[in-house]
């Protein structure tokens, strides 16, 4: 009934040599995290204190540019603020003070530092002790850096959330915090499988609201949902709280093992997880049952991108019949994605970092079956011939656990099979 | 420090990208930090191009800094040439890389490689993007021109169309037929399609068609003062303004004017009878400098509206706009802060507005339709059809491309006469859309569903302090004012009311306020 699939024999990809390349990289910076995170957060908002290009990326990295008014902004430096013709953090206290009058419903402002403020070393963290002083209680004034120099793409997200880690309260609560922005609809199916299994005190990182924010504490267990977490879970376990190391919730099995883990850390029988998943692990195989008709036996290509890459990859091969032919990932945490990497069937290239040139070579040599890239990339290579996923969808789809599951393999079915549909050549 | 929500225009190396994308044989190296290789899916996403643009990133770490990042950029544009062997090289720096100086015109100079490498000095901190489209192909233009015979026969070049520029792509098909029709052939179009060998031919032409002065003009003027090339001065988008451009040429060539008018359609069609409807139309009109000057033109002079007020967000050409202010009676709004953009059109609240997608939203907010007119592009401004602003087919375009979102002439009387009726009824919004609604949504990507259909929060402080409170039966009677006109309606009661000192605001306020204005 509930069979598990067959682990690899060997270690799996755990000791793979990685293929480590330094060259142009063809990646986001941090800052596009704030794209998803000032949804997630509805009492946050994000100043970006840099450039006409950060403003532009963002407005850019949105896709369709979301005109609502957003709750992220960019304060531009200048000239003069670089010539140090005006005092920069006096221009910053009178734009974060206009900004805090205009928007009365903020409880969090986050100085978000760009690759501009960190050359000049402007001193967010000093501006945002000053300015938490000037606002509070109403306000909490915090910094991280989302610089293109410092992170890449979700490691915006961790760098939030490792700043949100380093002031929250402490406790000694036996709590579990869930760890990393899911969409609303997704995390309320998680706390749903938790309470179900038994576990009920469960706070989440990022929270909507300020207030609910979790404290932590040595008693503090947490898990990740998001593989990109490196530092917030520095963070954590600085602060005394115990990480429950598993596979990510991506698929059946996946988010099977994540829960096998979380039920023997709070010491709850295997047995009443399956009893309790049975039915969504059932409608999770069989929406991906419909998809692997078409992955199955293809061959797949990851660029890297938003670091999702291994458990996309061990999901792709495991549960929907894919060969990865390279696995590229910006940044390869080791201890994060070790239980992945055990999973996937040793044979494919393990790259981290990028030289985008040398890696489109390999990648035109190997001519994947599908190859998941980013937005600069994928039309150039649909036009070589390739087929392509844009790797941005994979953050702003809901894609984790069983009832997102089959969702997520259409998101790789779907380019397929578009292609084998559109005939444009003539009938004869 | 300036704070900004949206941004009309992106920094200055991507007017730089907007011009090596559009070239062929030519290699942008950048000294830029990881990150700034978004850039690259404004061409293959918007743009939806088959080809990465022409660009290496050095993209630097913080690792980088302080240690070798000028080695690192040694080795980029080492690697570049030796991979893509361009015919010549742009380098520069992005708004980062300025600030750690490493000089990349000078570290590409000592490389000596065997082309022209041009190196580019974009201020990112003050100047923008068409600035550096602008100032790039001037400096391109300016290292390969080279002295020469002209042509035996009367050659132009077209100076201006760039990668990402707002129907470029379709505006050069036009413009090369309009010269054709005059016996002109076309020597070198120019940044798009254009190769570094072909730059260097531009001084064989006769003259050069400036078509887009925001991206072409310094380089026009250079031309014009090193190689007595004269340019025009017409932008040759509207009816008028596409005599105008050929009159101008016939000045220049001496050849006579020949207009193929055949297919043109616009003036017939503003003239028939249909189209009595546009009459006085209030339409407020925002872009770039170029399509604000031509579409504020055509809006008067060809369509029949009403300006009600006009701007653009390139500083650079504000004298030209104030002018034009001036000559239609109302004030220019110079600005690149869409907030500030929206409180204008909401005080104003036309009845259509001509602008960019970034009025397009806010035209979306306040319930007022919007026809696009410029650049900042967004997918949907590269159709796949033919679909020129400039010439003869240009004019047809902007004539269906502006009634489209109106409400047509005989709906909106019968909007007006039966006005309950439960599926005829104005929130439906214009019949032909299929309903409002669904169609903004589906244009504009997801509206946060909390506000998809409300007004936008008030965030630029009051708007109208002391508003006269409306009585049940006056708001009832509002209802049924169509909903194109009672934004229109309820903001021109509310001053006739606050000029009067009225506290409250019943029917026949309405009434009376109707009447004043009227025109």
């Amino acid at each position: 009934m509930n069979r598990p699939l067959t682990p690899p024999s060997g270690p799996g990809c755990t000791d793979t040599p990685v293929l480590k390349e330094r060259g142009q990289r063809e990646v986001f910076c941090g800052l596009t995290g704030i794209v998803w995170l000032h949804r997630k957060m509805q009492d946050a908002f994000f100043l970006v204190v840099g450039s006409r290009t950060c403003a532009h990326l963002l407005q850019s990295a949105a896709g369709v540019m979301i005109f609502a008014e957003p709750r992220f902004a960019t304060a531009i430096l200048e000239e003069k603020d670089l010539a140090g013709l005006a005092d920069a953090n006096e221009e910053l206290d009178r734009e974060v003070a206009r900004l805090l009058e205009r928007r009365p419903d903020i409880r969090r402002l986050f100085l978000v530092g760009s690759c501009p403020s960190e050359v000049i070393k402007l001193d967010l963290h000093r501006a945002a002790e000053r300015l938490t002083i000037e606002h509070s209680p109403r306000v909490m004034v915090q910094n991280y850096s989302g610089s293109g120099i410092e992170t890449t793409f979700t490691q915006g997200e961790d760098a939030c959330l490792a700043t949100i880690v380093e002031a929250a309260g402490p406790t000694d609560a036996a709590d579990l915090v869930i760890v990393g922005a899911l969409p609303d609809v997704v995390e309320d199916q998680a706390l749903g499988l938790l309470s179900a299994i038994g576990i009920d005190n469960v706070k989440v990182l990022p929270s909507a609201r300020a207030e609910d924010t979790p404290a932590i504490g040595p008693n503090t267990r947490f898990a990740l949902v998001q593989p990109f977490l490196g530092d917030t879970h520095a963070e954590l376990e600085r602060r005394g709280a115990t990480h429950i190391p598993a596979p990510f919730p991506f698929g059946e099995e996946g988010t099977t093992l994540w829960l096998y883990a979380l039920a023997d850390a709070f010491g709850i029988d295997r047995a009443v997880v399956d009893r309790v998943t049975e039915a969504p692990r059932a409608r999770a195989r069989k929406a991906i049952a419909a998809r692997a008709e078409t992955l199955r036996g293809k061959s797949l290509f990851f660029f890297p991108d938003s670091q999702l890459e291994v458990p996309l990859a061990r999901f792709l091969t495991r549960e929907c019949g894919m060969t990865a032919i390279e696995i590229g990932t910006p940044f390869l945490h080791r201890t994060l994605l070790g239980p992945d990497l055990e999973l996937i069937e040793a044979g494919p290239t393990l790259s981290e970092g990028q030289d985008v040139d040398r890696q489109l070579d390999r990648a035109r040599a190997g001519r994947p079956d599908l190859t998941v890239c980013g937005l600069g990339l994928a039309n150039p290579l649909e036009a070589e011939g390739l087929t392509t996923k844009w790797a941005i969808e994979l953050v702003f789809t809901p894609v984790h656990f069983y009832e997102q599951a089959g969702d997520l393999a259409e998101l790789f079915a779907r380019p397929l099979r578009r292609k084998e549909r559109l005939k444009l050549e003539a009938a004869t | 420090m300036k704070l900004t929500v949206w941004t009309y225009e992106g920094p200055p190396h991507v007017g730089a990208m907007r011009v090596a994308t559009g070239m062929k044989g030519l290699h942008y190296v950048l000294h830029a930090p990881q990150g700034d290789t978004y850039a690259d899916l404004l061409f293959t996403m918007i743009e939806r191009r088959g080809h990465r643009p022409p660009v290496t990133y050095t993209t630097f770490q913080a690792r980088d800094l302080g240690s070798d990042t000028a080695n690192l950029f040694r080795e980029a544009a080492q690697d570049a040439y030796a991979r893509f062997s361009p015919q010549a090289m742009i380098v520069g720096a992005s708004c980062t890389a300025e600030l750690i100086q490493d000089d990349p015109g000078g570290l590409a100079e000592a490389l000596g490689l065997p082309i022209p490498v041009i190196p580019l000095e974009l201020p990112s901190y003050q100047r923008k993007e068409n600035f550096g489209a602008d100032e790039t192909f001037f400096q391109i233009v300016r290292h390969l021109a080279t002295e020469q015979e002209k042509t035996a026969q009367v050659t132009a070049n077209i100076l201006g169309p760039t990668g990402l520029g707002f129907r470029h792509r379709d505006d050069i098909e036009e413009v090369t037929a309009l010269l054709s029709d005059m016996g002109i052939s076309v020597n070198v179009t120019a940044p798009m399609g254009a190769s570094p060998a072909d730059i260097a031919r531009l001084p064989a032409a006769h003259f050069n068609v400036l078509l887009y002065p925001e991206t072409g003009e310094a380089a026009a003027r250079w031309l014009e003062r090193t190689h007595d090339m004269p340019f025009t001065r017409t932008v040759p988008i509207g009816v008028g303004a596409t005599h105008d451009f050929l009159a101008e040429i016939a000045e220049i060539t001496g050849r006579p004017v020949v207009a193929d008018t055949s297919r043109l359609r616009l003036p017939w069609y503003s003239a028939s009878v249909d189209s009595t409807y546009l009459t006085g139309k209030r339409v407020f009109v925002f872009g770039d400098a170029t399509h604000v000057k031509a579409a504020a033109r055509i809006a008067r002079d060809e369509m029949g509206f009403e300006v009600a007020g006009l701007g653009c967000y390139n500083r650079e050409f504000a004298r030209d706009i104030r002018a034009m202010a001036k000559d239609f009676g109302v004030e220019a709004l110079i600005t690149d802060d869409y907030l500030e953009v929206e409180r204008t059109i909401e005080a104003l609240a036309p009845e259509m507005i001509l602008g960019t997608q970034m009025e397009r939203h806010i035209g979306k907010r306040l319930g007022i339709p919007c026809a696009v007119i410029s650049a900042p592009v967004h997918v949907q401004d590269f159709p796949a059809r033919y679909s020129p602003q400039a010439g003869w087919e240009g004019a047809n375009v902007i004539f269906d491309t502006w009634v489209h979102p109106l409400v047509m002439g005989l709906e909106e009387h019968l909007l007006h006469m039966f006005r309950e009726d439960f599926e005829f009824h104005d929130e439906a919004g214009p019949s032909h859309h299929g309903g409002h609604a669904p169609a903004a949504k589906a244009e504009g990507g997801q509206p946060p569903a909390d506000r998809a259909d409300q007004p936008p929060r008030d965030i630029s402080g009051p708007v109208m302090d002391g508003t006269a409170t409306w009585l049940a039966d006056a708001e009832k009677e509002l209802k049924k004012i169509p909903f194109f006109v009672r934004g229109k309606a309820r903001r021109n009661t509310e001053s006739f009311a606050a000029e009067r000192g009225l506290a409250e605001i019943s029917v026949d306020t309405l009434y009376e306020a109707k009447a004043h204005y009227a025109r």
